[in-house]
């Protein structure tokens, strides 16, 4: 589970990404959070996976307080996460196989263990015969699929995804949207910052509106 | 253990990656610890040809021209019995003029004396070597009622030891001056590669890498880098050496001076080796610490 108790961010030079924001995240759930550019969608993701602290208040994952865990802790956090960029922030001078192991390489996997995983994760995203293609050959959707992959390949029970059609076709962006659902659908906790929540609405999403830092709905 | 090896593998990557940039930063290093590597090899060969030229220091005991056959065995049986005394060589009046008249232009001299003025002497050998040790003795053995002069040569091994021992300061300073520059080198090769890799490194971090992941693979590779520039140092010392010694060596021979000119013996190559590889490391880690944690990697 996942909580927001009177969450603020300021950054420096006075802006107010987040005012007084409470949340809460049930396990398994699938949550979308809707509102304008700066409305602060990304700087809550950003808190969830200790990317950025809260300048008052408290953000909990699991009963952990994101913002007061030692730096020493942080990495084990994302770990059990599942992170999706707007921009992919892939490795351009790996193969799509390696970029997948990445997260499993960190974790210490062995090699064989990994190379598993990564087939699987491969094989749910559709890109299984592209293992060895670079991904600068690929797609804005490819790249994206092998984003997701990456970010399921460790089984997170929490998948944070930052816009994660914003750059496609509606085509490509309903295929990446089912890919999504499907995962929900296996009981994974499911966190979107989306423009589009009609995606993910008509599937039992529950949205979550911001506009000035502040929850509207 | 696997952690290790993966990182390893990818610091010889980067290594091995770009060649001419590895062979530049290595060589950079080696000529940097080649100066004072060659400079301590040097002190080595140097003190070994002071040795060749002068033998061993000796201390001449000469003893009053009256004193009785049987009062020299005595004080030759309590010198030997000295622990300080190392070996002991006994040349009579006798023999002692016989060697000045053997020696050219004296013999005319010792031929137009009528009694043998010289005295019985006894040449010893010090066991130990230090010019502290050698007055000890001397003020000992000038004790002997017997003994007339003591004559000490310790001048050359004072002097052999302050010119050593500047020697060997001037080139620990050298090396200080030196290893910190290799730390420099290190420390900018490493900061120049987070810059290139800042992308890499935040993918990592964002993908749950702890900072002890991001930050052993350049680690290794400021130590590999150090060892690689060690080799080539304890090469560029060694080859020269061997180029030269026939020649110093059959200039030498001519002097009547067995010399011997060795290079780094294989336990001072693995301290040079081990020492540029400790300053790699050091370079790589401040490096890393400094800017993993000032913002320059999201």
């Amino acid at each position: 589970m996942i909580q927001f108790d009177h969450v603020s961010k300021h950054y420096p030079g006075g802006h107010e990404a987040l005012n007084d924001l409470s949340l809460e995240i049930r396990h398994g759930e699938l949550l979308v959070l809707a509102g304008h550019s700066g409305a602060g969608k990304s700087t809550l993701l950003k808190l969830i996976a200790a990317l950025e602290a809260p300048t008052a208040g408290r953000v909990l994952v699991n009963g952990l307080d994101v913002g007061r865990m030692r730096q020493s802790q942080v990495p084990y956090l994302r770990r059990s996460l599942g992170l999706v960029m707007q921009e992919h922030r892939l490795l351009m001078d790996r193969s799509v196989f390696d970029n997948v192991m990445l997260p499993l390489v960190i974790a210490g996997q062995t090699p064989a263990d990994a190379a598993k995983r990564v087939r699987v994760a491969l094989e749910k995203v559709g890109l299984a015969k592209f293992e060895t293609a670079m991904p600068i050959t690929l797609s804005g959707g490819e790249q994206q699929r092998v984003a997701i992959a990456r970010a399921i390949v460790n089984r997170p029970s929490i998948l944070i995804a930052d816009e994660p059609t914003a750059h496609l076709d509606p085509a490509y962006a309903r295929e990446i949207a089912a890919l999504f659902r499907s995962f929900h659908a296996a009981g994974v906790t499911l966190i979107l910052a989306t423009h589009d929540d009609t995606l993910y609405s008509p599937y039992g999403a529950r949205r979550v509106e911001l506009a000035h830092g502040k929850l509207l709905s | 253990m696997s952690v290790h090896l993966t990182a390893i593998r990818q610091a010889l990557q980067r290594l091995a990656g770009k060649p001419l940039t590895t062979l530049l930063s290595a060589l950079v290093i080696a000529i940097a610890l080649t100066l004072p590597a060659l400079g301590y090899v040097l002190i080595d060969n140097v003190a070994s040809l002071a040795r060749g030229i002068s033998g061993k220091p000796e201390i001449s005991v000469f003893l009053k021209t009256e004193v009785p056959a049987e009062r020299v065995k005595a004080i030759e049986t309590r010198l030997r019995a000295n622990p300080q005394v190392a070996a002991l060589r006994f040349v009579p009046r006798d023999e002692a003029l016989k060697q000045l008249a053997a020696r050219g232009g004296f013999g005319d001299v010792t031929g137009a004396l009528a009694d043998n003025p010289l005295p019985d002497a006894f040449i010893l050998d010090p066991r130990n070597d230090s010019p502290a040790s050698f007055e000890a003795l001397r003020a000992q053995i000038s004790t002997i009622p017997e003994v007339a002069q003591t004559q000490l040569d310790s001048e050359w091994v004072e002097r052999l030891h302050a010119i050593v021992a500047l020697a060997r300061s001037t080139t620990l300073l050298l090396a200080s001056l030196l290893g910190t520059a290799l730390i420099i080198v290190t420390f900018n090769t490493i900061r120049l590669q987070i810059l290139t890799q800042r992308h890499e490194i935040s993918v990592k971090l964002l993908l749950g890498a702890t900072r002890t992941y991001v930050r052993r693979p350049f680690l290794y590779f400021g130590l590999l880098q150090g060892l690689l520039g060690g080799l080539l140092a304890w090469a560029l010392v060694t080859c020269p050496l061997f180029i030269v010694a026939p020649q110093v060596e059959a200039l030498a021979q001519r002097y009547s001076i067995v010399l011997a000119i060795g290079g780094p013996a294989l336990w001072q190559a693995g301290a040079l080796c081990a020492f540029a590889a400790l300053l790699g490391w050091l370079g790589a880690a401040i490096s890393v610490r400094r800017h993993l944690h000032d913002g320059l990697v999201d």
